[in-house]
């Protein structure tokens, strides 16, 4: 299984910058959450990647090597705008494009009634496509999107609206896909779901790439701040060196450890300092401790930080990418 | 855990053009517009058969009063041959002409009894033609019999034992033909080929029409539903295109064949053409080969101008400057060319690239086009062809993933 890779692409509509060097690549086996505001340039990374759209600049490569249209053929792809023939039946529908990536009719045929019964639409086969609900045309478009066996999935928004069974559905089938060592990038809004699916998540504002990390690193941040659930007031904070308390609510004290400062003390895992466990002796020696947890911000507010930052240039700037993107 | 093939470009074009063709024949309207066209051609012949030989009615010959005395031979050989023959008695040669001008009469027998003379406006009917062979070979038989002096009886012996040569008898009557005389226009109208050509003008016209419409609400079905760019994410643009033009024409292609077939079978049972100088094969495999040459012409730019809107509503209006340069040549076609075949306007435009399919047919029909005439226009148009894919690719790929508002044409052409 091979890279994606996202190399400083390019693309101008008229006078806006849709994109501006956006970079990153997707690893075989992993899924990768890429988020951003409306008309960041999500959308036209991924029509650039399937080659529906010409990039001005830069380069989309697959296993090392500029993206073509064999290549193209082997990727699973779902538009952000749903596209399917509505007075066509799902099984012929479903089919035809497999046939049209490649696949024989008898593989075509097998590959469509394996997807229709995982995704759940197997009763709905023989109906025209216009005739399902909008959550099961949402599958149908899965399923299209996954009856080649693709070596690679883009999915625009593969998650609006569809209800939480769905959801889980949806989900099971990506995280089956990348088990098989299928590189998977999906955009999406619901932060929640990009946390608890993804591996990796990219950030892009503006057309250009704000964050790119495991939801760890991106999670991760400068200075230590520790949640203490044990006794009340600060007093007994005043013992712990380069320690203080940021706020103070009933017997929940949040205490950030400044940063630099001291050596590394016993106990350091990953993300921590090791330094935390002085402030946890502190309060124990105080009362007793209920809770004692490292402060992580969710990708919900890692994303509002990042996107909030000089939002009202960026606001502009956006509702004018929306109407190419 | 790849399973994919390589797909060739053939393969994604026959791919794309048997969707298109299993769409229009599982489709109701389609299936339902060749029967009525057939039907209707069917039905025509029927109609057109009935008219032309407009029932048992009595042909009008006219006797002067000087040939008078065979009106009785013209009805009781009329009556032999199973033609009904009705004399009229007339004043005199000019009063006899006059009337079958008028149309009145269908013949008017002048001169003498013993030479006849028949006038006709343009032409002995058939069954006429019979009954006057007939009366000039009993006349010949008696001639030759009187200017023996003898009886009619055991007449080659007869001939020989008088000393005459009965070979050089039977000749004479086998060679005897009534005279004839025409006193109106020698016309050159043929009924025959003037339905066929009208029945070809319009058939074309009606079957590119339809097809080049096809062609371009498919583009823009694909467009609306989003479906293209799922589509050439796997296939090129100019793929996709050529397998709808070659689908929805092959389908088209197979619906005139039936017409036509239909057509052909109709006359030839009936016996329509027996009288026409009309070759029926070479006129309807003329018609298939300007289907194909006018459905391609137009079909690529009714896909590139369907690739220009995103609403099915919208494809009627930006379709319509080709609309128009279709109705141009079909109107002559109709209207002017089976009347004035020879018309420069005919003839000109019957070699211009896209006007050439909808007016040669029918200037073949009406046999008023020479072989090397059609092979020329049909070069033209053929060599019109690279421009117009290349055109209505160009249109096509830079249009069709463009959603929302109408793509100026200009936009279109220019983007690369």
């Amino acid at each position: 299984m091979a890279t994606l890779e996202i190399d400083s692409l390019t693309k101008t509509y008229g006078d806006v910058r849709a994109l501006r060097g956006t970079s990153f690549d997707v690893r075989a086996g992993e899924i990768f959450g890429f988020v951003g505001s409306n008309g960041a340039g999500k959308t036209t990374t991924m029509r650039i990647v399937l080659g529906v759209l010409a990039a001005d600049g830069g380069e989309v490569r697959w296993d090392g090597r500029p993206i073509d249209l064999a290549a193209r053929r082997r990727i699973g792809y779902m538009p952000e705008e749903r596209g399917l023939y509505p007075r066509m039946k799902v099984g012929e529908q479903l089919v035809y494009l497999a046939r049209l990536h490649g696949l024989s009719a008898a593989a075509a045929t097998d590959a469509m009634e394996r997807w229709t019964t995982t995704l759940g639409v197997e009763a709905r086969r023989g109906d025209e496509v216009q005739k399902l609900s909008l959550g099961n045309q949402q599958r149908v478009q899965l399923a299209a999107a996954l009856t080649h066996d693709p070596e690679l999935l883009v999915l625009d928004e593969p998650f609006s609206g569809l209800d939480p069974v769905a959801v889980d559905v949806m989900s099971g089938v990506l995280r089956d896909r990348a088990e098989a060592g299928v590189p998977v990038v999906f955009s999406s809004h619901q932060l929640d779901l990009v946390e608890r699916l993804c591996d990796r998540v990219g950030i892009i504002k503006d057309g250009a790439m704000v964050e790119v990390g495991t939801i760890d690193e991106l999670r991760r941040t400068e200075t230590e701040r520790w949640v203490v659930d044990g006794p009340p007031g600060a007093g007994w904070i005043g013992a712990v060196p380069d320690a203080r308390a940021v706020s103070l609510e009933g017997s929940r004290t949040v205490v950030e450890l400044t940063p630099g400062a001291g050596a590394a003390g016993d106990g350091a895992v990953d993300g921590t300092s090791g330094r935390e466990q002085a402030v946890l002796r502190a309060a124990l020696a105080a009362g007793p401790v209920h809770e004692f947890s490292l402060v992580r911000p969710s990708l919900t507010e890692l994303y509002r930080d990042v996107v909030s930052a000089e939002e009202k240039p960026a606001a502009a700037a956006a509702e004018t990418v929306e109407v190419g993107a | 855990m790849s399973t994919g093939t390589s797909l060739t470009s053939w393969g994604a074009i026959r791919l794309v053009a048997s969707r298109e063709i299993m769409t229009r024949l599982r489709s109701k309207s389609f299936v339902w517009l060749t029967v009525v066209l057939v039907g209707a051609v069917v039905l025509g012949g029927f109609v057109l058969n009935a008219a032309s030989s407009s029932g048992p009615t009595a042909e009008r010959v006219g006797v002067t009063p000087q040939t008078a005395p065979l009106a009785e031979a013209i009805e009781a050989t009329g009556s032999t041959l199973g033609t009904e023959v009705e004399t009229v008695d007339v004043a005199d040669d000019a009063a006899g002409e006059a009337q079958v001008r008028d149309g009145d009469l269908d013949a008017v027998v002048t001169g003498t009894a013993g030479s006849p003379t028949v006038v006709v406006d343009t032409e002995l009917s058939p069954g006429l033609t019979a009954v006057f062979t007939t009366l000039a070979q009993q006349t010949a038989l008696s001639d030759a019999v009187a200017d023996l002096g003898g009886q009619q009886t055991a007449l080659s012996d007869a001939v020989a034992d008088l000393g005459g040569d009965p070979a050089q008898v039977a000749g004479d009557i086998a060679t005897a033909e009534p005279t004839v005389r025409t006193i109106g226009e020698p016309s050159e109208f043929d009924p025959t080929r003037y339905v066929t050509g009208l029945v070809t003008g319009i058939l074309l016209f009606m079957a590119i029409m339809i097809s080049g419409q096809l062609i371009a609400q498919g583009v823009v079905e694909e467009k609306t539903s989003r479906v293209v760019e799922l589509l050439l994410s796997t296939v090129r643009p100019w793929q996709l295109m050529a397998g709808k033009v070659l689908g929805i024409g092959l389908v088209g292609l197979g619906q005139v064949a039936l017409v036509v077939l239909a057509g052909v079978g109709t006359a030839l049972g009936l016996g329509l053409v027996d009288t026409s100088t009309i070759d029926l094969g070479t006129a309807a495999v003329w018609a298939l080969v300007w289907f194909v040459v006018g459905f391609v012409s137009y079909a690529l730019l009714m896909a590139g101008l369907g690739a220009l809107v995103s609403r099915q509503e919208d494809v009627g209006a930006v379709t319509t400057p080709v609309t128009f340069l279709m109705i141009v040549p079909y109107i002559v076609g109709v209207s002017v060319a089976p009347w004035a075949p020879d018309n420069p306007l005919v003839v000109w435009l019957s070699y211009v690239p896209l006007c050439s399919p909808l007016l040669m047919p029918v200037r073949i029909a009406l046999g008023s086009a020479e072989t090397w005439e059609a092979l020329l226009a049909l070069g033209l148009s053929i060599a019109v062809i690279p421009v117009l894919v290349w055109l209505a690719a160009k249109i096509y790929s830079n249009a069709v993933l463009r959603t929302g508002a109408r793509v100026k044409l200009k936009d279109a052409l220019r983007t690369t």
